[in-house]
C-alpha cells in the first residue's frame, strides 16, 4: 500500500486540484460558451434552442455594450496610469529612512484589503452630495457644491477611478517597494561620488533598475481593473442612467436584472477572451523579463 | 548641511499626510458609526466633531439586522472554502514544485486571471439543478475557485526553496514519501502557508460577486447583507456605518498584527518567481 502511494504519489496529489478545475472551471465554461449560441431562459419547460450567432450580432450592435467597452478602456486607461506613477513616487518616498516607517506601511495596505463592498458604503456617504464631507469640503475652499457620483457627466466616472485609486495605489507602492530593495547599492554610490543631482538619480538610476518590476505591477493592475465590479456596484451600480456602466456590469445586470441569458453569456464568453488575451501577453511579458534579470 | 532641516520635515510632512489621505475614509468609517443619525444628516450644520457619541447604531446592527448570523455564515464559508483549499491544493503545489511541471503552474495563473462573471450564469443553472441554491456547498465551492488557485501559486515557490537533501535523508531513514511531504516539506513551508490562508480566508470574507448570485435567505454573508442594507428607501447611515466598521475592523487588525505575511502574499509575483 505504502508502496502504491509513493509510486504514485504525483498523480494522487495532483489528482483532486484537477477534478475541482474540470468541474468547478472546465464543465461552466464550456456550459456558458454553449449557451451563448441560444436563446437561453433557465426555465424547466422550454428547453434553450440554437440561434447561431444571433447572441453575438446582437451584443455588437448594441450601442449600450459598445459604450461599456469604452468607458471599460478609459477607466482602465486613467487609472492604471495615476496608480502607477502615485504608487512609483510613494514607493520611492517610503523607501527613504524615517520614524515609523513600518507602521506607515502597514495602515497604508488597509485600503487593499478592506471590504470592497463596505468602502463602497463609506464613498456612497463621503461623496453624498448633500450630507457628505465633500462637499463641504468644496464649500470650504469656495467652490460651488458637486453632484460626485449622482450625474451623467464624466464626472461620475472620474469619482469611481479615484475610489480605484484610492484602494489600489497602495498595492503597487509596494509591489514597487519590493523591486526597490533588492536593487544594489553600488550604483548610488557612484553616482553619489559623481555628484548627481536627487532627480538625476531616480531617472538613470532607480527607474531603470526597477522598472521590470513596474512593469509587471502594471500588468498585474491591468488584469485586475479591468473586471472592477464590487465598488461600481456598490456606489453607483452603473448609473446614472448607465453613465459608470462597464463591461463586467452590463453583463451582470443582462443575466440578473434582465434575464437575457443568452446575450448575457455572449457578453461574459466575448470578455473573457479579452482579459485571458491581456493574461496571456501579461505572461510573455513576465517569463521574458524574469530571464533578463 | 544648509536646507537640510526644512528637507527633512518637508519630507515628514508629505509622507505622514499622503497617510492621512490614505486611511481618512476608515477614519470617516469610524467617527460616522457613533454619530447619532441626525448628526450625519445635517453634516453641513455644525462642527465636524459636535456630536454626542453613541453606540446606538452598532447595537440596532447587531440586535435589528441580526448581524451575528450573516457573521457566523461569512465565517463557516471562509474558513471552510480555505480549509478545503489547502487540503487539495498543498499537496497539488508539492507536486508541481518537486516534479517540475512547469506548465502546470502557469495554468493555476491563467485560472486566477478568468473573470467571475463567465461562472456565474452555468453556476447558477448546474447549482439550483442539483438542489443546491441557499446551501453553504454552493457557496463554498465558488469561494474555493478563488482560494485554490492562489494557494497553489502561493505555494510552488515556497516548495521548491525546500532543499530536497532534507527530504532524501528522511526516505533513507524509512520514511515513504508520502511522510516526507507531511513531515518536512509541510512543516518547513509554515509562514507560507500561514500567508496562504490568511489571504484567502480575507478574499472569502470580502467576496461579493460570488456570495450575491448564490447565496440564499440562510446563507447571507456579511458583504451581500451590507448591500441590501441599502436597498430600503431610508438609509440608516449610521447602522451602515457601523456595519462597515464591523465587517472590516477583523480583517483590518489581522493585516495590522500580521503585517508581513499579508504584504508577501499581496506582492507575489511581483517581485520574485
Amino acid at each position: 500500500m505504502k508502496q502504491w502511494i509513493d509510486k504514485h504519489l504525483r498523480a494522487i496529489f495532483v489528482t483532486p486540484s484537477i477534478l475541482f478545475i474540470l468541474l468547478m472551471i472546465v464543465v461552466p465554461l464550456v456550459y456558458n460558451f454553449a449557451m451563448s449560441f441560444t436563446d437561453w431562459q433557465m426555465s424547466a419547460i422550454k428547453a434553450p434552442k440554437l440561434t447561431g450567432l444571433a447572441n453575438y450580432t446582437e451584443v455588437l450592435k448594441d450601442a449600450r455594450f459598445l459604450h461599456s467597452v469604452g468607458r471599460t478602456i478609459v477607466f482602465s486607461g486613467i487609472a492604471i496610469v495615476l496608480e502607477t506613477v502615485l504608487g512609483v513616487a510613494l514607493a520611492v518616498l517610503i523607501n527613504r529612512e524615517f520614524r515609523g516607517r513600518r507602521l506607515v506601511q502597514a495602515l497604508m495596505l488597509l485600503p487593499v484589503v478592506a471590504t470592497p463592498v463596505a468602502m463602497g458604503m463609506v464613498w456612497n456617504l463621503m461623496l453624498e452630495p448633500s450630507i457628505g464631507i465633500g462637499n463641504v469640503i468644496v464649500k470650504a475652499l469656495g467652490m460651488r457644491p458637486r453632484a460626485f457620483l449622482s450625474t451623467t457627466s464624466f464626472e461620475s466616472m472620474f469619482w469611481l477611478i479615484m475610489i480605484d485609486v484610492w484602494e489600489w495605489t497602495p498595492m503597487v507602492m509596494l509591489m514597487v517597494y519590493g523591486g526597490l530593495m533588492t536593487i544594489p547599492q553600488d550604483p548610488y554610490e557612484s553616482a553619489r561620488i559623481d555628484g548627481a543631482g536627487r532627480w538625476k538619480v531616480f531617472t538613470r538610476i532607480t527607474l531603470p533598475l526597477a522598472s521590470p518590476t513596474i512593469l509587471i505591477a502594471m500588468l498585474m493592475r491591468l488584469i485586475d481593473v479591468v473586471k472592477t465590479y464590487d465598488i461600481i456596484y456598490a456606489t453607483t451600480g452603473g448609473g446614472p442612467s448607465f453613465a459608470t456602466e462597464t463591461i463586467n456590469i452590463y453583463g451582470y445586470l443582462n443575466m440578473f436584472s434582465y434575464y437575457r441569458f443568452g446575450k448575457a453569456a455572449a457578453i461574459s464568453v466575448l470578455f473573457f477572451i479579452v482579459v485571458m488575451a491581456i493574461g496571456c501577453g501579461f505572461l510573455r511579458v513576465k517569463s521574458r523579463v524574469e530571464v533578463e534579470y | 548641511m544648509r536646507g537640510k532641516v526644512p528637507a527633512t520635515i518637508g519630507k515628514y510632512v508629505l509622507i505622514y499626510g499622503v497617510l492621512f489621505i490614505t486611511i481618512f475614509p476608515l477614519l470617516w468609517m469610524l467617527l460616522a458609526s457613533f454619530e447619532p443619525h441626525q448628526a450625519i444628516i445635517n453634516q453641513a450644520n455644525h462642527g465636524l466633531l459636535e456630536f454626542e457619541p453613541t453606540i446606538g447604531n452598532y447595537v440596532s446592527v447587531i440586535r435589528e439586522y441580526d448581524f451575528l448570523t450573516y457573521t457566523k455564515n461569512s465565517l463557516i464559508v471562509a474558513v471552510l472554502a480555505t480549509a478545503f483549499s489547502l487540503a487539495i491544493g498543498l499537496p497539488c503545489a508539492y507536486a508541481i514544485a518537486r516534479f517540475r511541471m512547469r506548465r502546470s503552474g502557469v495554468v493555476v495563473l491563467l485560472v486566477r486571471m478568468i473573470p467571475g462573471i463567465s461562472f456565474l450564469l452555468p453556476w447558477f443553472s448546474i447549482f439550483a439543478k442539483l438542489g443546491l441554491r441557499n446551501t453553504f456547498t454552493a457557496l463554498i465551492l465558488s469561494h474555493m475557485l478563488i482560494a485554490l488557485p492562489f494557494i497553489v501559486w502561493i505555494m510552488i515557490p515556497n516548495f521548491e526553496a525546500i532543499p530536497k537533501d532534507l527530504e532524501e535523508a528522511a526516505w533513507i531513514d524509512g520514511c515513504t514519501r508520502g511522510e516526507g511531504f507531511l513531515r518536512i516539506a509541510l512543516r518547513l513551508s509554515t509562514p507560507g502557508i500561514i500567508t496562504a490562508s490568511l489571504l484567502s480566508v480575507i478574499f472569502s470574507w470580502n467576496n461579493f460577486m460570488f456570495s450575491f448570485t448564490l447565496a440564499g435567505r440562510d446563507t447571507t454573508t456579511l458583504p451581500v447583507a451590507i448591500f441590501n442594507f441599502v436597498s430600503y428607501a431610508y438609509i440608516d447611515w449610521g447602522g451602515l456605518m457601523a456595519a462597515s466598521v464591523l465587517i472590516t475592523l477583523p480583517i483590518m487588525i489581522l493585516s495590522l498584527c500580521l503585517q508581513k505575511y499579508i504584504i508577501s502574499g499581496l506582492t507575489a509575483g511581483a517581485v520574485k518567481g
